[in-house]
């Protein structure tokens, strides 16, 4: 297929951008990785996804989709030439689609609030964090059987879901002076990380933790210098 | 034989979806219905993190959380099938599904918990998005087509329990001159044949609604 047809409009720090582009990389699909400019948003974005204005967005020919994991599912349906991204059990995928709804929902929210939280706040939110990460080694056990990735032997759906957010809990890691993926707490979930970041679908597009540092830096300042908002 | 459990309330919008789910493909199964205030263990040792109805049990499996019970539901019994078969279309529907449920359902209830100026920001910003889930009707008897789908069902607690709301508030929301395609799904989905037979008695939606409504504006009332 001819590389601008499939185009991918994103950011490199944002991890839900990164989801699509694991998936086109599983997939050996090349694509054009259109870039969105920090703190403004292009004419193809707001057009492409009106609802949300929101990346990443996936343009297929001339059809645009939205939200990183329906983008995603929609990559496995389309491509099926390629490794499977899904499970073929029913069973198996509503377990896939569990976690990974978990891990957005539940998981990384706890993580946000622990990038601004202070005091009080912020203990309760990085226990959060910590009870999500051990609920979420008990399912790695469980989902791997004893293989390499949730997946299996290859990066599935959860593996996907999850992986997109190690760069930004490295620096979570970093900023806060914990460890949060423990050789003792989480073992499964030590090795899973570091294959999954050597995995070749996801090297090229996993940002440098010190690059994302600086960027959450630079994020951190616009948050702060933010007008107030309106009530 | 397949052992098939549905755990629910009598009035959950999101067990209802289940409810509709496994009747239109007239799919056998038991019903257990909770008592939220005093869950069961059984609830609790199937949906331990969420702690929540729906749940189905599939020959002793669990499973949780309405939108994925549906997909689950649809790749398990092929019949009368509630997702469309062309991916960007699945995609689509997956889409405004979670719209639904992420956008819409609060910007509403926030409607009728809020007053005053409060209520006014607040039904600007749930008629924006009801535009939005407007326009996908352009054209169509239900977001699915001729048949109820994905979609519909998603939205079903629109048909229902939105007019419940808006006559304890005395707030219309979707009226037919703003809203003439949703007006018109919200006839065809709720008189719709197996729909229409389990919607939960509109008297006790109405006590139950109050009650909460009460609850929540005694919260946000000033002190």
């Amino acid at each position: 297929m001819a590389k601008n047809d499939v185009k991918v409009l994103g950011a490199w720090p944002s991890p839900y951008v990164m989801r699509p582009r694991i998936a086109l990389n599983i997939k050996s699909v090349n694509y054009e990785f259109l870039e969105e400019t920090f703190g403004s948003k292009s004419e193809l974005l707001l057009q492409s996804n009106p609802v949300h204005k929101k990346i990443p967005v996936l343009i297929h020919g001339d059809k645009p989709i939205c939200e990183s994991m329906i983008i995603v599912e929609y990559i496995d349906e389309v491509w099926t030439s390629g490794p499977s991204i899904l499970p073929s059990d029913p069973y198996d995928r509503a377990i896939q689609r569990f976690w990974a709804a978990y891990v957005d929902e539940k998981w990384f929210a706890a993580m946000r609030g622990l990038r601004s939280a202070q005091g009080e706040e912020r203990k309760a939110f990085l226990d959060q964090v910590t009870e999500g990460l051990a609920l979420l080694e008990e399912a790695f056990g469980k989902c791997s059987k004893g293989k390499a990735f949730f997946g299996g032997d290859r990066i599935g759906l959860l593996d996907i879901a999850f992986g997109s957010f190690l760069g930004w809990l490295k620096v979570t890691e970093k900023v806060n002076g914990v460890k949060l993926l423990d050789e003792a707490k989480t073992p499964g979930l030590v090795k899973w990380a570091e294959r999954f970041c050597a995995d070749a679908a996801v090297k090229s597009v996993m940002p440098e933790t010190e690059k994302l540092l600086e960027f959450s830096k630079v994020l951190a300042a616009k948050m702060k210098g933010a007008p107030p908002p309106k009530n | 034989m397949a052992e098939l459990k549905l755990f629910r309330t009598w009035s959950s919008r999101f067990a209802l979806r289940v409810v509709w789910a496994l009747n239109l493909k007239g799919i056998q199964y038991d019903t257990i219905f909770e008592d939220l205030s005093n869950k069961s263990s059984l609830l609790l040792q199937y949906n331990p993190i969420y702690k929540k109805v729906p749940v189905l049990v599939h020959n002793g499996k669990p499973l949780v959380e309405s939108l994925l019970i549906l997909e689950y539901i649809d790749e398990t019994w092929k019949q009368t099938p509630l997702l469309p078969e062309d991916p960007s279309e699945r995609a689509t529907a997956r889409f405004w599904a979670k719209f639904g449920d992420d956008k819409v359902l609060l910007s509403v209830w926030n409607v009728f918990i809020k007053q005053g100026k409060d209520q006014e920001e607040a039904i600007v910003t749930a008629q924006e998005n009801l535009g939005f889930v407007e326009r996908q009707l352009t054209g169509k008897k239900f977001f699915n087509g001729e048949t109820i789908g994905f979609v519909d069902l998603a939205f079903g607690w629109l048909a229902n329990l939105l007019s419940v709301w808006e006559e304890i508030c005395g707030v219309t929301l979707i009226d037919h001159e703003k809203f003439p395609l949703l007006s018109e799904w919200i006839q065809n989905f709720a008189g719709a044949p197996i729909i229409k037979e389990s919607w939960p008695p509109r008297d006790k939606l109405i006590t139950k609604n109050q009650a909460l409504l009460e609850v929540y504006t005694s919260k946000e009332a000033p002190k």
